[in-house]
C-alpha cells in the first residue's frame, strides 16, 4: 500500500466569528482516485480546497504530502507538489487570450524570457481539443471573455492537464454548464485518472457526484459527516443519507430555536 | 463519393482561407484603437498641409517637432505598462527634472557625460523603485503615492538647486552630444532613440514574459497571484521602468534645450500631454489591455496638433482648446469601437 498522496489532519478554519471548518480529516489515496466532495452552499467545501491549494492558512491542523508533514504550506508549495486547482469564484484573466490564461505565471519562454507564443498557441489548441472542445468559433488567440462557460472551464482544466497534476481540484465545475458540457468534464476527469491524476470534484448535485466519483465525502457546516465508497452504496441510498443529514440539520436548528425562546 | 471529396476540399480551402485571413484581421483587431488614432493623425496632417502647405511641406517644422517629440515618446511608452497594471504614475515629469538635475550638476562638475547619464538613469530608477515600494509594500494607492512623490521631488530640486539654471551649451558638438542629440543630415538623432525606445517597449509588451505578466496582473490580480505570478515584483518593475525612462528623457531634454532649469508650472502640462498620449493611443485605465504603438502615435498626434494649431494662424490661447477637442474625440471613438 502506497502512502496517501495528501492527508489533512484536524484542520480548523474560521473567518471572524464564522467557523467554516471544524477538525476536518481528509485524504487522497496514493493511487489515482476521484473524490466527490458534496455539501450545501456554505458547508465549507471551497474553504477546504483553498486550504489544500495554499490560499487559506488553517487556524490549526496538519498537512501531509506522501506521508511527509508540510510546514508553511503555501500556493507555491501546493503547486510544486502537483496540486492544480480550478476555482469556482476566481475568474480567469478575461481580456487575455486563451493561451495566455493557460500558461499564466508559467509561460513557455526562451532565454531572456521571451514568450514562445506560437508554441503556446499550438499547445493551447491541442489541449482544448484533448479535453473535447472542438468548437470552430474559438481559437487559442481569442480573448477568454468571448468564450462560453464550458470553454472557460476548459481553459482552467487545460492548465491542470498541461502541467500534469497529481491532484486536480475542480470547484463546482459543472454548475454553470449544459448537460453535454458537463459530460465532457466527467469524461475528462475519468481520462485523467487513467493518466494517473487524482481529482477532487466539488458539487452540490448528488447525481453528478455519484456518477463520476470513486468515493463521496459529505461536508456539512464545517464538519465531515459522511464518507462512502461508490461500491458500497447506490445513488438512491446516497440521496436518502443526504436527506437524513438535512433533517438532522433541521432538528439542530429547532433545538437552538427552542433553547433561545 | 466524389461529392463528398469536393466538400472536404472546400472545407480545407475554407479553413486555409480563415487561417490566412486571421493574420491580417488579427493585426487589425489587436491594433484597432492604435490604428484609429493613426487615421485621425493622417487626416489632421492632410488638413494642416492643405491649410498651410508652405509650412507643413517644409522640413524645418519636422526638425523642430522631432527634437521635442522624442522626450514625450520615451516617457509615454513605459507608462503604458504601469497603466495596464491598473496603477498610475503622476511623478514622472518631476522625476525627469530630478534626473536632469543630477545629470547637469555632475556633468558641470567635469565628470564624463556618459557616466553622468548612467547616474541620471540610476537616480530615475531609484525613484521608480521607491514609488513601487510605496505601492506594493506599504500598500498606498499609486495615484496618491506618486502625487506625494511629485511634490517631494519638485521641492527637492527647487530647494537643492536654488532654481539656479545650469547651462549645458558646453556639451554641444562633443561626441556625447552627437550621440544623443546630434543630426544625421538634417534629421535629429533624438528621434532615432525614440524609435529604439519604441522597439524595446513593443518587444517587452508583446513578446516578453514581463508584458504577459503585467497584462494578467492588471486583468485579474487575485487570479494572477494564485497562478504564481509575483505580483509585487511585476508592478515594482513597471515603476522602475518608468523611472529609467525618466532618467533617459531627462538627459535628452537637457541636450535638446541645452540647460537645466526647473521651471515651475509647465511640467504639469507636459505630464498631462504625455498621459493624454497614452489614453488617446487606446490604453484604458481599467487595466489588462494597452497598446505601445498607440501611445507612440498618440504622442505624435498631440505634438503635431499643438504645432498645427499655432501654424494655422490661431493664437496660442486656442491650442489647448483644440488639444482638448482632439483628445475627447479620440476617446469617444474608442468607446464606440469597444461597444461594437
Ligand atoms: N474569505 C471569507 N471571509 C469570510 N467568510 C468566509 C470566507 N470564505 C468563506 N467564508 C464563510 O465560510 C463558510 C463556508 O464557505 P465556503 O467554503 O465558500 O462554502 P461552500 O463552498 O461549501 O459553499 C460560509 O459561511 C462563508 O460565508
Ligand atoms: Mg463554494
Amino acid at each position: 500500500m502506497k502512502n496517501k498522496f495528501l492527508e489533512l489532519k484536524n484542520i480548523s478554519k474560521s473567518f471572524g466569528k464564522v467557523s467554516a471548518l471544524e477538525r476536518v480529516n481528509f485524504y487522497i489515496k496514493g493511487e489515482p482516485e476521484i473524490v466527490g466532495l458534496i455539501g450545501d452552499n456554505g458547508a465549507g467545501k471551497s474553504t477546504l480546497i483553498k486550504i489544500i491549494s495554499g490560499i487559506h492558512t488553517p487556524d490549526c491542523g496538519e498537512i501531509y504530502i506522501n506521508g511527509k508533514r508540510m510546514e508553511n504550506w503555501s500556493v507555491v508549495k501546493s503547486r510544486a507538489s502537483g496540486v492544480e486547482t480550478v476555482y469556482q469564484d476566481r475568474a480567469l484573466a478575461m481580456q487575455q487570450t486563451l493561451a495566455r490564461n493557460i500558461f499564466m505565471g508559467r509561460e513557455l519562454t526562451s532565454i531572456f524570457g521571451f514568450v514562445k507564443s506560437k508554441l503556446q498557441f499550438a499547445e493551447a489548441d491541442r489541449l482544448m481539443r484533448t479535453i473535447g472542445f472542438t468548437s470552430k468559433v474559438f481559437a487559442s488567440d481569442s480573448a477568454v471573455v468571448n468564450l462560453s462557460g464550458g470553454e472557460r472551464q476548459g481553459v482552467a482544466i487545460a492548465r491542470a492537464l498541461y502541467f500534469k497534476a497529481n491532484l486536480m481540484i475542480l470547484d463546482e465545475p459543472t454548475t454553470a454548464l449544459s448537460l453535454t458540457e458537463a459530460q465532457k468534464i466527467f469524461d475528462f476527469i475519468r481520462q485523467a485518472r487513467k493518466g494517473g491524476s487524482s481529482c477532487i470534484f466539488i458539487t452540490h448535485n448528488i447525481y453528478h457526484a455519484y456518477d463520476v466519483s470513486d468515493r463521496c465525502v459529505v461536508l456539512d457546516r464545517g464538519k465531515i459527516v459522511m464518507e462512502t465508497d461508490r461500491e458500497h452504496t447506490t445513488v438512491e441510498q446516497l440521496v436518502k443519507d443526504m436527506q437524513k443529514i438535512a433533517q438532522n440539520n433541521g432538528k439542530v436548528r429547532e433545538g437552538i430555536n427552542n433553547a433561545r425562546s | 463519393m466524389p461529392d463528398l471529396k469536393k466538400k472536404q476540399n472546400n472545407l480545407d480551402r475554407n479553413q486555409e482561407f480563415r487561417r490566412s485571413r486571421r493574420g491580417i484581421t488579427k493585426f487589425l483587431d489587436n491594433n484597432r484603437r492604435a490604428l484609429s488614432v493613426f487615421i485621425v493623425f493622417i487626416i489632421l496632417m492632410l488638413l494642416f498641409i492643405i491649410k498651410n502647405p508652405k509650412i507643413f511641406l517644409n522640413r524645418e517644422i519636422y526638425e523642430a517637432i522631432f527634437r521635442s517629440l522624442p522626450i514625450r515618446i520615451v516617457l509615454a511608452l513605459p507608462l503604458v505598462f504601469v497603466i495596464v497594471s491598473k496603477e498610475i504614475d503622476l511623478s514622472f515629469v518631476s522625476n525627469m527634472t530630478f534626473s536632469l538635475w543630477i545629470f547637469a550638476a555632475t556633468v558641470k562638475a567635469g565628470w564624463d557625460p556618459f557616466l553622468c547619464m548612467l547616474l541620471a538613469i540610476l537616480a530615475g530608477a531609484l525613484i521608480g523603485l521607491i514609488n513601487g515600494m510605496l505601492v506594493v509594500r506599504i500598500g498606498l494607492q499609486s495615484i496618491m503615492a506618486t502625487i506625494g512623490m511629485k511634490f517631494l521631488l519638485t521641492g527637492l530640486v527647487a530647494g537643492g538647486s536654488n532654481i539656479m539654471p545650469i547651462p549645458l551649451t558646453f556639451l554641444v558638438d562633443t561626441p556625447f552630444y552627437n550621440t544623443f542629440a546630434g543630426k544625421i543630415g538634417n534629421f535629429p538623432v533624438q528621434m532615432i532613440w525614440a524609435v529604439v525606445a519604441l522597439v524595446i517597449a513593443m518587444l517587452l509588451f508583446n513578446y516578453h514574459k514581463f508584458g504577459s505578466d503585467i497584462s494578467c496582473v492588471g486583468d485579474n490580480l487575485e487570479s494572477s497571484r494564485e497562478m504564481g505570478i509575483n505580483v509585487s515584483t511585476v508592478k515594482t518593475l513597471a515603476f522602475v521602468y518608468v523611472g529609467i525612462a525618466c532618467g533617459f528623457a531627462g538627459v535628452l531634454s537637457g541636450l535638446t534645450y541645452l540647460s537645466f532649469y526647473p521651471k515651475p508650472g509647465s511640467p504639469d502640462e507636459l505630464m498631462l500631454a504625455v498621459l493624454a498620449s497614452v489614453f488617446i493611443g487606446g490604453t484604458p485605465t481599467t487595466g489588462g489591455v494597452g497598446t505601445i504603438f498607440g501611445a507612440f502615435i498618440g504622442a505624435c498626434t498631440i505634438r503635431f496638433v499643438e504645432t498645427g494649431i499655432i501654424e494655422a494662424g490661431l493664437t496660442g490661447f486656442w491650442t489647448q482648446f483644440f488639444e482638448g477637442l482632439i483628445i475627447l474625440l479620440a476617446l469617444t471613438s474608442h468607446k464606440f469601437h469597444k461597444s461594437r
